[in-house]
Formats: structure tokens, sequence, C-alpha cells
């Protein structure tokens, strides 16, 4: 302790002759080739289960994806004995429920953003602030059962696609406020002072100004929350059947979707049937992939012109 | 256009922190009034309170009057956009819109307050453009973004954008301060040009600035730090920079301050 307290004293003492070589130079270095060794290490040990991941999925899934069909045909007829079908249905479901679950949660998602940047100082911002927190740490299948339970027991629906979008949409609410929330402090506050000093009212303001602005940060944040709830299997398994075939209809009948293809297929010990599980898992990895590196794009050539 | 500003015992508080104490004064029609004083007497507050911008900060608020004419801004009858539209703000660092165009820009205030008769629109950019002295340095890249100007013309650029909603008065605090000499004196010129139409008031840290540019002066000064501003004096440019009352105030010019 004592040799840090009058280490502290004298540390600009010794500062203003540090340029002449001292002994505690080689220690130095020394310490810094142990940092960065660590530092590398660490990297490398969290890299190599991903592209582990990445090599066996391409190595596994890959043999399915050039074939048309795979992207074309559905699995109706086709047991785990079989060879060929496609997982079109899986790819449709899981796009369809993700829209529908963007659909309700983006507006949603957005409005309370701007209610916690814009008009931060009431009560009602404190109540969406900690109720997002709260929604953020929701395990999915406690989301799915709440919507099983509301919508299904009480309200009386049947299971469906839109059961499951409604779970997602419990857990793309708060990706989409907190990214959007992030978006809209970047935005300087000079702008807005700029529009209110033209006479412009604040929600116009906010419309016209901020949220242009703030656009394309805000749309990679949709992006990313897509890609987040896409994988999602919790709020599958419990809010809708699976089906072999396509069924386009959110409302009624069971409905495939990626994950829960995988998962059906998983249960049959066959070839055919584990060669299109990987299929799947790759196609699902690519449709994640391609809403990343959308939402990247468009932050890149985003609406801010320089 | 161009309306006379009478302010009766102002006081502006940031919650319960006084901010500036007592101001009374005059600003006459179709003239430039100068704020002078050291960093933290309330100028841009005070200046601020002008157009009731002071109030969108949180806790900001206001004690007696400010009447534009015959209207007093604070009255409950009065809403606090339209003060807006009618008393314009330059502030100190140029804060085009990233997302428009130079021709968007200076269109904002007009298309966000409901103008979308695109002849009237392009006629006050234009008319608002060369008022700001800009015109012959874009008029060829109208379509450009406003972010993409030197930080001159992007002053510039506001100050058009301002006065495309022909307010009555223009606020500008430092305008100058972010600019290089010979920017500083295009703005200069083109604020005396503008006095013809607008009443004006400006806040400035350079003497000669308030020397060359303004018809009054108004010095502001605070007793110690945490301690409100005051208006110490107001009077001619010319008398408060060869004659000033306060010896506070021949002080600060004299730089023989703190
Ligand atoms: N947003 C704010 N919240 C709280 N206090 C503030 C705020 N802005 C300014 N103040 C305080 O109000 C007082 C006056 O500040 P103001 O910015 O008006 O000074 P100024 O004369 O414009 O100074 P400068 O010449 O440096 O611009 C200062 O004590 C400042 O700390
Ligand atoms: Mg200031």
């Amino acid at each position: 302790m004592s040799a840090l307290d009058t280490g502290h004293q004298t540390g600009p003492l010794q500062r203003a002759s540090s340029l002449a070589p001292s002994q505690g130079l080689a220690g130095r270095a020394a310490r810094n080739t142990v940092a960065t060794v660590v530092v590398v290490l660490a990297f490398v040990i969290a890299v190599i289960p991903l592209v582990w991941i990445i090599l066996t999925v391409l190595q596994k899934g890959a043999a399915l994806l050039p074939d048309a069909s795979w992207w074309l045909n559905s699995q109706r007829g086709i047991t785990p004995r079989i060879a060929g079908g496609g997982a079109y249905h899986a790819i449709i479901g899981t796009i369809l429920q993700a829209l529908a679950t963007a659909v309700i949660a983006v507006p949603i998602g957005i409005f309370a953003a701007i209610l916690l940047v814009e008009y931060s100082a009431g009560r009602l911002a404190r109540v969406v602030s900690f109720t997002v927190d709260i929604l953020s740490g929701l395990p999915s299948i406690v989301a799915a059962l709440f919507i099983y339970a509301f919508w299904i027991t009480t309200l009386g629906f049947s299971r469906s696609g839109f059961a499951v979008s409604l779970a997602l949409v419990l857990l793309m609410i708060p990706v989409v406020v907190r990214s959007t929330e992030e978006m809209l402090k970047l935005v300087p506050n000079e702008l807005r002072e700029a529009s209110f000093a033209l006479g412009v009212p604040k929600w116009k303001t906010i419309v016209r100004i901020v949220l242009p602005t703030a656009f394309s940060g805000i749309v990679t944040g949709v992006l990313l929350g897509l890609a987040r709830i896409m994988g999602e299997t919790a709020p599958l398994l419990i809010l809708v059947g699976y089906s072999q075939s396509i069924n386009t209809n959110l409302f009624s009948g069971n409905m495939a979707a990626l994950p829960l293809m995988i998962n059906n297929d998983r249960q049959q010990a066959l070839e055919p049937a584990v060669e299109r599980v990987w299929a799947a898992a790759l196609t699902l990895v690519l449709l994640v992939l391609v809403l990343n590196i959308a939402g990247r794009l468009i932050a890149r050539f985003s609406s801010v012109k320089k | 256009m161009a309306k006379r500003i009478d302010v009766k015992d102002l006081n502006v508080y940031y919650g319960n922190f006084k901010a500036v104490e007592d101001v009374s004064m005059t600003v006459e029609p179709r003239s430039v009034t100068a704020f002078i004083g050291p960093s933290g007497c309330g100028k841009s507050t005070f200046l601020r309170t002008l157009n009731r911008m002071h109030e969108v900060i949180p806790g900001g608020r206001v004690e007696g009057s400010v009447m534009l004419d015959e209207e007093d801004l604070y009255s409950a009858k009065v809403d606090p956009v339209s003060v807006r539209r009618t008393v314009g703000m330059v502030f100190q660092r140029p804060n085009p819109f990233p997302t428009m165009s130079i021709f968007d820009n200076v269109a904002a205030g007009l298309r966000l307050n409901g103008v979308k008769n695109r002849k009237v629109v392009t006629e006050t950019v234009e008319k608002s453009l060369r008022g700001a002295n800009l015109w012959n340095e874009v008029k060829d890249r109208l379509d450009k973004p406003g972010a993409g100007l030197s930080g001159g013309q992007q002053q510039r650029l506001c100050i058009a954008r301002a006065i495309a909603v022909q307010p009555e008065v223009m606020l500008m605090d430092e305008p100058c301060s972010a600019l290089d000499p010979i920017s500083t004196l295009a703005i200069e010129d083109l604020i005396v040009s503008l006095k013809d139409e607008f009443t004006i008031v400006i806040v400035t840290h350079n003497m000669q600035q308030a020397a060359r540019v303004s018809d009054r002066t108004a010095f502001f000064n605070l007793a110690a730090t945490g301690k409100p501003g005051r208006l110490i004096e107001i009077d001619d440019t010319a008398t408060i920079f060869s004659n000033p009352v306060q010896k506070a105030t021949e002080d600060y010019i004299s730089g023989r301050f703190g």
C-alpha cells in the first residue's frame, strides 16, 4: 500500500527523467509482451468455436443448398427415409412470422424510444424504461408461455404463426427500443434547437428532423433485432405445430419455420433427415447473415449526407 | 417587419439557479444591439429568453415580461412556437440539417411550417441565400448536402435558413466565434445589411466586432461565480466604448477585467 502511495506522489518527478533509460524499461517491455499474448490468446479462444460452428454448418449443410428444389419445394409427402423436398415452407414461415413481428414491434419500439429520449422528464418514461429493462431479460420460453396463457387459454385463439409472432414481439421490442434510443441520443441537440428556432413544433421536429437523421441507425437496429428473433425456437415449440407443407396463413393451422424444421428432422436418426437438419441450419445462418449485412450496408450508405 | 423589444424586470432560472437577474432594456427596431460581458454572465441565457428558447431546457423558466411591440411573449395566450417564427435565431456553431441539401436546408422552415407552393419556396430560397450573401457560391450546387460547405458558408446557410421564415427579430449567439477572419467579415457585413429589415441582437466576445456592427451595446456582468448575471449598462455603442458610465464597463472594455 505505502509503496503505491509514494509512487503516486513521486510520479511527476519520475516522469521528468523518464526519457533516460531506466531499469524499469525492460520490466515494462516484458509486461507489455505478456499482456499482448494474453489478449491475443483470449481472442483466439473466443474465435475458435465461432469458426468451428460456421465450418461445421457449411460442411454438413452445403450439399442441399445449390439445388433449386431446396428453395422452391416443401417437405410435403416426404418421409425421413426419402431424400429430397425443400425448405421453402420453413423459409416462408420464418419470414412471414418475422415480418408480422416487425410490423407490431417496430412502431411500438420506436414510439417508446421517442418517449424515452425526447420526452424523458415524465414518470411515464421511467415506467417504460423499467419495463424495457425487464423485457430485455425475459427468457423466450417465458414469453411463449405468457402468450400461450393470454392468447390461447384466456382469449381462446388457437395455436398459429401469429401467436408465435406475438411472443417474438415481446422479445424484439427491447432490442428496437434500446437501439433506437442510442440512435436518437446521437442526434445532436443543436439540430432540434435549430428546428425549434424556425418555429417548428416539437412533434414535427421529431418526425421531420430527428427521425430522418437517425434513420439508418434505426433501420440497422431493426434488422439486427429481426436477426435475433428469427432463430428463437421456444415460442415455435409452444405456440405452433410443425407443418411439412406450405402454409402462408399466419392466423390458422400449423406453420413451419426453419428452427421447427430443424427440430423436427433432428428427431429422426435417418441420413436424409439429418442432411436436411444441417441444410436448414445453414439456411437460417445465411438468412441472419443477409439481415446483418443489409443492416450494415444501410448504416454505411446512411441518409446523412456527407 | 422589425419590432421593438421591451424587457422588464426579467429573472431567468435554471431550476432553482437564478442565472440572470433583473434585466430591463429596450431594443429599437431596425437596429443592431450587441451583448458583451465575461463568460458565464448569462448573455446566451438572456438572449434565449427573447424567443422562448430558454424553456426548451428542462427546468428553464422566466419571471418578468418581454414585450414585442404590444405583445407580451410570456402571456399565457402566446404559443412559444409562434414566437420563434417571429424571433429567429442563429447559433454559435453552424448547425445545418445533415440529411438535407443546401436548398432543402433553406426551405426547411417554410416547408415544416406548411408552405407547399413550389414557386414561393424556390423564390424565398433564392432571396434568402442572396440575403445571406451565399447565393453566388452555392447556386450551382443547391442539391448538394449543406454539411459539405465550409464553416463560414455553413453559418451563412444557417442565417439564410433563419431569414427564410421572415422573422421580425434575429438573435445571434456568437455567430462568428467558429469562423476565420474573412468569413467573420462576410457575416459582419451581412449583419449590417440585415438591419434594414430586422431587429438584430448579437452576442459577441469580440469588442471590435461589437464596435463595428452594433448601434447599441449592452454590458452584462456577474458579481461572482454562482451569483446571477446582471445588465450593468446599455447605451449607444460609441458611448459604451468611449465614455461608459459604469467603472466595471470601462474596466472590461479596456481589458482590465478580473
Ligand atoms: N443548461 C444549463 N443548465 C444549468 N445552468 C446553465 C445552463 N446553461 C447555462 N447555465 C448557467 O447559466 C449561467 C449563464 O450561462 P450562459 O451560457 O448564459 O453564459 P454566457 O454569458 O453566454 O457565457 P459565454 O460567454 O461563455 O457563452 C452560467 O452560470 C451557466 O453555468
Ligand atoms: Mg454564451
